[in-house]
This record gives C-alpha cells, sequence and structure tokens, in this order.
C-alpha cells in the first residue's frame, strides 16, 4: 500500500491536466480536484498515524539511484493544513472568479500549485525539492498577477526575480551537496553530513535561498505588494502556504540534516532578523491604510515568530523540552496558516462588496456582512495569539522556551509584537463595527463567507483545544538525524 | 462519577450556549431572546445550588483536558471558587432581567445580550479555574467578551473609552501571562492548592519568585484597578448601565481582585507571601488606592464617574484583607468580595434608572428626585449606607471584619486609621446624595422627563432588580452568621486556607 504516497501528487496533477484540456468546466474540475487531494492527504494520514512514517521508492529505483518519497509527522501536518486551506479557498473562489474571463487559467495554476505543494512536503530528495521550489514559485508568481493590474504586475515581477534568485541559491547549495557526499536522498544524508566548510556553505546557501523565499526581515520587500495585490484567494494561499513551504525546509535542513553543522550563533542571527521581522512587520501592519497590505505585514511579522524559535531550538538539548518546543513552532505555522487565509477571504469579501479596502471607510461592515466581520474577529484573535487560539499555545510555549534556555533578549520582543498586533486587530474592528454606510447592503452569505468563518474556528477553537496532536504526530519521524 | 465531571462544565455552557444561540437570532426576535436568556441563567443557577452543596460537602468537582504538553485546561470548584460563582451567577440572573428592561427598542440587542452571555461564562470560568493555566484563558477571554459590551453603543466616547479598556487590559493580560509562564517553567504547573504550594519548592531563588509575584499582581491589578492602573474604569463607565453594572460588581474588577486572592492564598499561600515580604508592599498600594479613590469620587459631579472611583476604592478592600495576615482579615476581604458587588450593582441600576426615567446624569440634578423616584431612591441609600459601612447593611460586617483583622496581625496602627478615613470620605461623597434626593425640593426641571403622566415610577424589569438587590444587601448583613450566607462560607473558606 506504499503506492499511496503518489496520490497526493498525481491528483492534482491530473486534475490539472483535465482542466486544461476542458477548460469550460475547469470550476467544477478545480472544486473536485481539490477535494479528491483532501481526501487522498486523509488517507495517507491515517496510514501514518496507524503504521508509522511511509517511504515510497519511485519506480522501484533504492534511494540514492532512484528517488524518494516520504510522510512523516510533519510533512502530513503541512499537508494537512495545505490541503484543508486549498479546498476552503477552491469553495470561495469558484464564487469569486465565477464570472472572470481568466478562471480556466486560474484553476489549472491553481491544481499546479497543490500539486507543487504536495509533492514538496513528500519529497525525500534534495534534487527533488529544487524541482517543487521552482515549480510553486512560478505557479505562484502567475497567479499573483492573475489581478492584471498594474500594480500586481509589477509586484509579480518583482516576487519572480526574487524567487528565481532564492531557487539559485538552493540550487548551488544542493549541487555543493552532491559534489561532496554523492548522494542527494535526505535520509542518506542526515547520517553523512558532517561540520566542515563545504557542509558550511552549502547549509548557508539553501538556507539563504529559502530565506528569500519565506520573507525573513530584510529580504521581506517583495512580499506585501505581492500578496495583496494579488486576488483574495491567491493572497490566501500565497500567505498562508507557499511561504510555509519555504520555512518547512529551513526545518528540515536545520533540524534533522545539518542538525551537527548548525551552530548557536548562526541560529541566534536568524532569530535576532526574525525579532526585527516581529516588530517592523507589526508596526507597519498598524500603520498600513489597506486590510490587504496590513493582513501582508502581518505575515511578514509572523514568519518573524517562527523564526524566534530557532535559537531556542538549537540552544535546548535534545529530548522532551525540544519537542515541545518544535511542536509549538509548527503549531503556530499551522495556526497562522489558517488564521490569515481566513483573513484574506473576509478580506476578499469585503473588496467585493465594498469596491475597495480601505480601513478608515469600512464603517458598516458588521452589519452588511456580520459573518465576514465574525471571522475578522476570530481570524484577529489567533493572530495577536489571545486564546483559546493554537497561537496562545504556541505562545506560550516559545516564552517558556526563551525562560528555560535563559534567553530573556526574546521576552520584550514577544510583548511587543503581541501588543502591536492587538492594536492593529483592534484598530481594524473598531472601524468593521462601527457604523456607517462603508459596504454595502447584504445580500448573501453562503459560499462566499463560510469557507472562511470555517478556516477560522480552526486557528482559533479546533487547534486550541486539540492543540496536543501535533506533539503526538511529531515524533513519527522519517529521518534519524534529528527531532523530526 | 460522572456528574462530578460535567457539572463545572456545565456550569459554563448554561451561558455559553445561550450565548452563542443568541448572536444568530434576527434583532426582532424580541421574546425568543428573552427565553434564552432567562433558561440558561435558572439552569445555572440549579446547577451552581447543586455545586454549593456539593462543596459544602467536601465533594470534588474536576474536568481536566490536555490542550498542549504541560497545558492542561483544568476547571476545579473549591470553596473558594463557589463564592464567586454563586455571586456571578445570582447577579447575572439579575442584571438580565434589568437589561432586557434597560435596552428595549435600541438596536443590535442580539449582539449584547450574546457578548453579554460570554462575559459571564468568562467571569464563571475565572471562578472555577483550576490552575494558573487556564485562569489567564479565561482573564484573557474576558477582556474579549467586555470589549464590545464597553463600545456598545458605537458613539466616538464609546469607542474611545473601550480603546483606552482595551490597551490597558491587553498590557495587564500579557503580564500575567509572562509571569505565569515563568512560574510554570519553575514549577512544571500551578494547580490552584488550598493553602499554596510554593512553600514547597525550596530551591528556589527567593527574588525571583518576588519578581514573578510582582508581574502576576501588576497583570491582575489592572482588572482590579489598583491605582496607578486605574485610569481605564472611569473611562469605561460610557457603557450601558447594565454593562457597568456588571463590570462594577462582578465581570471585570472583581476578576482582578479574585485573582490576586487566588495567587495569594492558592498559589504562593499567605504565610509564604508574607515571609517573602510582599504582602505589606501589596497592602500599602491597596490602602493607597482605597483613600485615592475615595477622595476623587469627592470631585465628581457625574453620577456614574463618582460610582466608578468609589468601586477602585471599594475593591481594594478585598485586596487589603488578603494582603493582611490573618484569617479574619481573610474573611473581611473574601466576604467583601459578596458584599461590595450586591451594594454596588444596587447603585449602578439605580443611577441607570435616573437617567432612564428622568434623564439625570449628574449629582446636581438630583434634587428631590426621591419624591419622584422612592423606590430608587431607597434601594440607592441602602447601598450608599451599606458602603460607608452602617449596620445592619452589608458593607459594616466587612470593614468590621477587616479592623478585626488587623488587630489580630498587629497591623491597626495603619489599617484601621486607612478604614476610618476611607468611611468618612466614603460618607462624605454618599451623603450629600441622599440629602439631595430625600430633602432638597427639586429646584429645576428634570433634564428629560420620559416618565411624566406614568402610574409608576419605572416599569418592572427596571425597577425591581435595585430593590432586590438592595434588600439582599440588608438581608446578608442581618443574617450574616446564618447558614450558607456569605460570611459563613467566608470563615469556611478562611478555615480551610489557614488548615497547615
Amino acid at each position: 500500500m506504499n503506492n499511496l504516497l503518489i496520490w497526493p501528487i498525481a491528483v492534482p496533477l491530473f486534475s490539472a491536466l483535465l482542466a486544461l484540456l476542458w477548460i469550460r468546466r475547469s470550476t467544477w474540475i478545480g472544486v473536485f480536484g481539490t477535494a479528491l487531494s483532501l481526501l487522498v492527504v486523509l488517507l495517507v494520514g491515517r496510514q501514518v498515524v496507524e503504521s508509522g512514517p511511509i517511504e515510497l521508492a519511485l519506480g522501484g529505483w533504492t534511494p540514492g539511484l532512484g528517488i524518494a518519497l516520504r510522510a512523516d509527522g510533519l510533512s502530513l501536518l503541512m499537508l494537512l493544513m495545505s490541503s484543508l486551506v486549498s479546498m476552503a479557498v477552491a469553495v470561495y473562489a469558484s464564487v469569486y472568479f465565477s464570472k472572470a474571463e481568466r478562471r480556466g487559467e486560474f484553476w489549472v495554476l491553481w491544481l499546479l500549485l497543490i500539486t507543487a505543494l504536495h509533492a514538496l512536503f513528500l519529497s525525500g530528495d534534495l534534487f527533488n525539492l529544487y524541482v517543487t521550489l521552482e515549480l510553486l514559485g512560478l505557479s505562484a508568481v502567475v497567479l499573483a498577477c492573475l489581478g492584471g493590474s498594474r500594480e500586481s504586475l509589477q509586484a509579480a515581477l518583482r516576487y519572480l526575480v526574487m524567487g528565481l534568485l532564492g531557487s539559485m541559491a538552493f540550487l548551488i547549495g544542493v549541487a555543493l551537496i552532491y559534489a561532496g557526499y554523492g548522494t542527494l536522498d535526505m535520509a542518506a544524508l542526515a547520517d553523512a553530513i558532517e561540520a566542515g566548510p563545504a557542509a558550511w556553505l552549502a547549509l548557508s546557501l539553501m538556507t539563504g535561498g529559502l530565506l528569500i523565499k519565506s520573507a525573513l526581515f530584510p529580504l521581506h520587500f517583495w512580499l506585501p505588494p505581492a500578496h495583496a495585490n494579488a486576488p483574495a484567494p491567491v493572497s490566501a494561499v500565497l500567505s498562508a502556504l507557499v511561504v510555509k513551504a519555504a520555512l518547512y525546509l529551513i526545518l528540515r535542513l536545520w533540524l534533522s540534516l545539518f542538525d551537527g553543522v548548525v551552530t548557536q550563533a548562526a541560529a541566534v542571527i536568524l532569530g535576532l532578523l526574525g525579532a526585527v521581522a516581529v516588530v517592523w512587520g507589526s508596526w507597519a501592519a498598524l500603520q498600513a491604510e489597506r486590510l490587504k497590505l496590513m493582513a501582508a505585514y502581518s505575515t511578514v511579522a509572523q514568519l518573524g515568530y517562527l523564526f524566534l524559535f530557532l535559537p531556542l531550538l538549537t540552544a535546548l538539548p535534545e529530548g522532551a523540552a525540544r519537542d515541545v518546543a518544535l511542536g509549538a513552532l509548527v503549531l503556530l505555522a499551522l495556526t497562522h496558516g489558517f488564521a490569515k487565509s481566513a483573513f484574506f477571504l473576509a478580506a476578499g469579501v469585503i473588496m467585493q462588496r465594498a469596491g475597495h479596502d480601505r480601513i478608515a471607510e469600512l464603517g458598516g461592515t458588521a452589519r452588511a456582512l456580520p459573518v465576514t466581520a465574525f471571522t475578522l474577529a476570530l481570524a484577529g484573535v489567533a493572530l495577536i495569539g489571545l486564546p483559546p487560539s493554537g497561537s496562545f499555545l504556541a505562545k506560550w510555549h516559545l516564552l517558556s522556551s526563551a525562560f528555560i534556555t535563559g534567553q530573556y533578549v526574546w521576552l520584550p520582543v514577544i510583548a511587543v509584537g503581541t501588543l502591536l498586533a492587538g492594536a492593529y486587530i483592534f484598530r481594524l474592528l473598531g472601524y468593521a463595527f462601527a457604523p456607517g454606510e462603508g459596504v454595502g447592503p447584504s445580500l448573501s452569505a453562503g459560499r462566499e463567507e463560510i469557507p472562511a468563518v470555517l478556516l477560522a474556528l480552526i486557528a482559533t477553537l479546533l487547534l486550541g483545544f486539540w492543540a496536543s496532536a501535533v506533539w503526538e504526530l511529531l515524533p513519527i519521524s522519517a529521518y534519524v538525524g534529528g527531532g523530526a | 462519577m460522572t456528574m462530578s465531571v460535567w457539572l463545572p462544565v456545565g456550569i459554563l455552557l448554561s451561558s455559553f450556549i445561550p450565548g452563542v444561540l443568541i448572536f444568530f437570532q434576527p434583532e426582532e426576535r424580541h421574546r425568543l431572546r428573552t427565553w434564552l436568556n432567562l433558561l440558561g441563567a435558572l439552569v445555572k443557577l440549579l446547577l451552581v445550588g447543586v455545586l454549593i452543596w456539593g462543596v459544602f460537602h467536601e465533594q470534588v468537582f474536576e474536568t481536566r483536558w490536555t490542550m498542549a504538553p504541560g497545558l492542561e485546561f483544568v476547571l476545579h470548584a473549591d470553596a473558594l471558587s463557589v463564592l464567586f460563582v454563586s455571586l456571578s451567577t445570582l447577579l447575572w440572573l439579575v442584571t438580565t432581567i434589568y437589561a432586557i428592561g434597560y435596552l428595549e427598542r435600541t438596536p443590535h440587542r442580539s449582539r449584547f445580550f450574546g457578548f453579554f452571555s460570554l462575559c459571564v461564562t468568562a467571569t464563571v470560568g475565572l471562578a472555577l479555574a483550576g490552575n494558573l493555566f487556564t485562569f489567564v484563558v479565561f482573564y484573557e477571554l474576558l477582556t474579549l467578551a467586555t470589549y464590545p459590551l464597553i463600545a456598545h453603543k458605537g458613539s466616538p466616547e464609546a469607542l474611545r473609552g473601550a480603546r483606552i479598556y482595551l490597551r490597558y487590559t491587553l498590557f495587564g493580560g500579557l503580564l500575567l501571562m509572562i509571569g505565569a509562564v515563568w512560574l510554570h517553567t519553575l514549577t512544571g504547573g500551578v494547580e490552584f492548592v488550598e493553602g499554596g504550594i510554593l512553600d514547597q519548592y525550596t530551591n528556589l531563588d527567593q527574588s525571583t519568585l518576588r519578581w514573578i509575584f510582582l508581574l502576576l499582581i501588576v497583570g491582575l491589578g489592572v482588572k482590579a484597578a489598583l491605582v496607578p492602573l486605574h485610569g481605564w474604569l472611569p473611562q469605561a463607565m460610557v457603557a450601558p448601565a447594565p454593562v457597568s453594572a456588571l463590570l462594577h460588581a462582578v465581570a471585570v474588577v472583581k476578576a482582578g481582585a479574585f485573582g490576586i486572592v487566588r495567587v495569594i492564598y492558592d498559589v504562593y499561600g499567605v504565610e509564604f507571601a508574607a515571609e517573602l515580604g510582599v504582602l505589606t508592599l501589596l497592602g500599602a498600594v491597596a490602602s493607597i488606592t482605597i483613600i485615592y479613590g475615595s477622595l476623587k469620587a469627592l470631585s465628581q459631579d457625574h453620577l456614574k464617574k463618582r460610582l466608578a472611583y468609589s468601586t477602585v476604592s471599594q475593591v481594594s478592600y478585598i485586596v487589603l484583607g488578603t494582603a493582611i495576615l490573618g484569617p479574619l482579615a481573610t474573611i473581611g476581604g473574601l466576604v467583601h468580595l459578596v458584599h461590595q458587588g450586591v451594594m454596588k450593582i444596587t447603585l449602578f441600576f439605580a443611577a441607570g434608572n435616573y437617567a432612564e426615567a428622568l434623564g439625570i446624569h449628574r449629582i446636581s440634578e438630583m434634587d428631590g428626585v426621591g419624591r419622584r423616584m422612592p423606590g430608587t431612591t431607597l434601594a440607592f441609600s441602602i447601598g450608599a449606607l451599606g458602603m460607608i459601612g452602617i449596620p445592619p447593611v452589608a458593607g459594616f460586617i466587612s470593614k468590621w471584619y477587616l479592623g478585626l483583622g488587623a488587630v489580630e496581625a498587629g497591623a491597626a496602627a495603619w489599617v484601621v486609621p486607612v478604614l476610618i478615613a476611607s468611611s468618612l470620605l466614603n460618607a462624605a461623597y454618599f451623603l450629600p446624595i441622599l440629602y439631595r434626593a430625600w430633602f432638597k425640593s427639586p429646584s429645576r426641571p428634570w433634564p428629560a422627563d420620559r416618565t411624566a403622566g406614568c402610574a409608576r415610577e419605572l416599569p418592572d424589569p427596571l425597577l425591581w432588580p435595585p430593590v432586590t438587590t438592595a434588600a439582599l444587601a440588608l438581608l446578608i448583613g442581618l443574617f450574616a452568621a446564618a447558614p450558607y450566607s456569605p460570611l459563613e462560607w467566608a470563615e469556611l473558606i478562611a478555615g480551610r486556607e489557614y488548615r497547615q
């Protein structure tokens, strides 16, 4: 039954081809393709939970010679997040693009994006990862310029250039590894890699490339315009999933592959950049005049939190405390994925109804679109990190790890970031719940508004009260080298 | 024993479920909303009755749910929780009736009553929280549930008041969380245990524990409105009268005071806290707050603002009682948790009635109001006399035990003057109101007379809540020695806290 692993990649890929061939029915193919992908991910999930990590050697060639797909706890969590978020976004997009001329192109690219994401989370081979990273970046760029406006094209071009730079750096790193160790299989490399100049250079290049893609300060500048100017469903997956893919790779590299090479100093540098991202991103979000731009800057800040974990993870000795911190990191990434996609979808509903997303003119939103206003509030709770959301638990353990390792320097960063997040979310809610006529009268709720509120509920309730599942899944590891 | 697991959850759900359902009700379904509200309140009252009986007979009620490694969501009912749960449940019922009458024909009632129920759910959750983590969860949820209530009117002043409230409480919540996390990493989990747990960790650095205490108390002090963290409270009185009533009597300020009681008695242990030397500082802050609040109240002409500063002062009696080592002071502080709630809610109901019936917002407009609105003014007078501490109203009992406790602990030299000064100040800012209301005759027409020509002073849902709570304030003072009275219950708690 190991062939199961091929389906999360094959289903969206074949759906993409089908959508291309039968462009008049692309909406249906897109939604059903996404639903079917979710279904096979759930099947993979059941098997991983029941019988541990799965490995599939493609074409029967043993890894090292051939290419391996692997699913373990970490990849399963990322797969679940991406397929659930894309399911909800697909339902929303079927309304959003229902009258658009270019909906055929959207659905083909959409399914390719899912293919790339799923392949990336399942790849057990560095070159394969490069290929999926490139496919992901390209489909994301084309999706981002579907809006067709001048700004979105400019932003997408910048996104493309930065993405290519990132992939190139990653590819050079991969080449160095192949030259040094003669294999690209990650499980084999996890045992083989030793500290040394070559490993160091490879790690730096690969990490550098991924930092561009995950928009860590000061390499974030491409993100806010690209995410804010894309069509709402695209913004949702860009902010929630695509940046997380790069982060996932950084985790794999740092914790499984290069765990003997990584030094505390390097981790602290990334942590410091993360700290600047938290404060600067939140501040910029507070100053933003447009809802989607605010959400995009908030993504910069939230990614910063994830990098705060790195110096703590490397400082903690292997064992319970480190597993707890790693789980908190993953939980924060998941919560942000669900909350931010909900946020962007809600912003999309408002933008279509009101024709603009200027925050100061959003009075009356709560009366015209109560479900959407409620979604913004729920997602906002998760973005600030208030209970009962998953990010509250994650932040608790982030603070806790800072106390355990004695790295008190991160405490004020977390505190300031939280207060600033509270400020920008409640500034928005203040306008949205104020009386006014900024948004037209309500016409319908349903396929547009429901997916977003479900995503927000997952972030604030499910990932809060059932968060321990994250810590139960993570120890199911396919790589011997590290905790993940 | 499934019942012992489900009872705490049921008490939470009995206001949570009606709250969620009410959000989905269209504005005009007045009757259904009323039924949902009252049904929830009555079910809660019933469940709390079972809880009181069980806790009195030393039954254990506990629910546990692991949210993350090391972080357990625990609902646990001990004698102290019961005190606060009963107060919130009873006053919620009364306030709901009042709010239904008060908000008749105003917009956004579904939203209001939805958040109102969530606010009570959070308060009851605070009371039942069995460890510090769960307490922090509900402390933040309370902030989230009350913000929309303060901002309810949507006017610029309401939004400004709500914004100020949010700034203070998010900051306070953050400090509380940091303190809780720090303590958590040192001890591996902080359950609330009668008599405290920290004295068992002899290896912990005492100055670290003092810093954590500071973080926790400052975080809680924001909601308890300790000077200088009280700035939000007078601003928050822009909220509708039922919200002010609930905020000042049970929900927010009490949550802070209750948290301080929890931290001192059930985390640090009052004797250990005294050993650390942190109680003296807290007692000093409480005394300053008592005097400062009363002084500020003197100079307010706006009735609700005067009441708000009076709350600042009165809530610190609870903190003062907690900061003095000894069972009698403990009883005084704990019993005031209930007494202040019952008396202050009466005063705010009455203030709401004056504004609703005659448009009176200022004390200078109250001349002769006693003859026009005798029921409301009688209730107001009982509440005010209780606040001053005149027997047999409940407030006297609190002050009596606080004074006795101070003598017992040898702190009479500074506590008794504080009590006397504050009582004199209370008299100075309440008695002139009573004089104006009863003995002066109206010097000018009422600002906005809405009940001219009506047979009675007010509709029933507005008149009866203050009269009921005023009668209650009188009764729990008169029958303080009866079984299940707040005083008896406070003695039970004190007995359990000092058993060691």
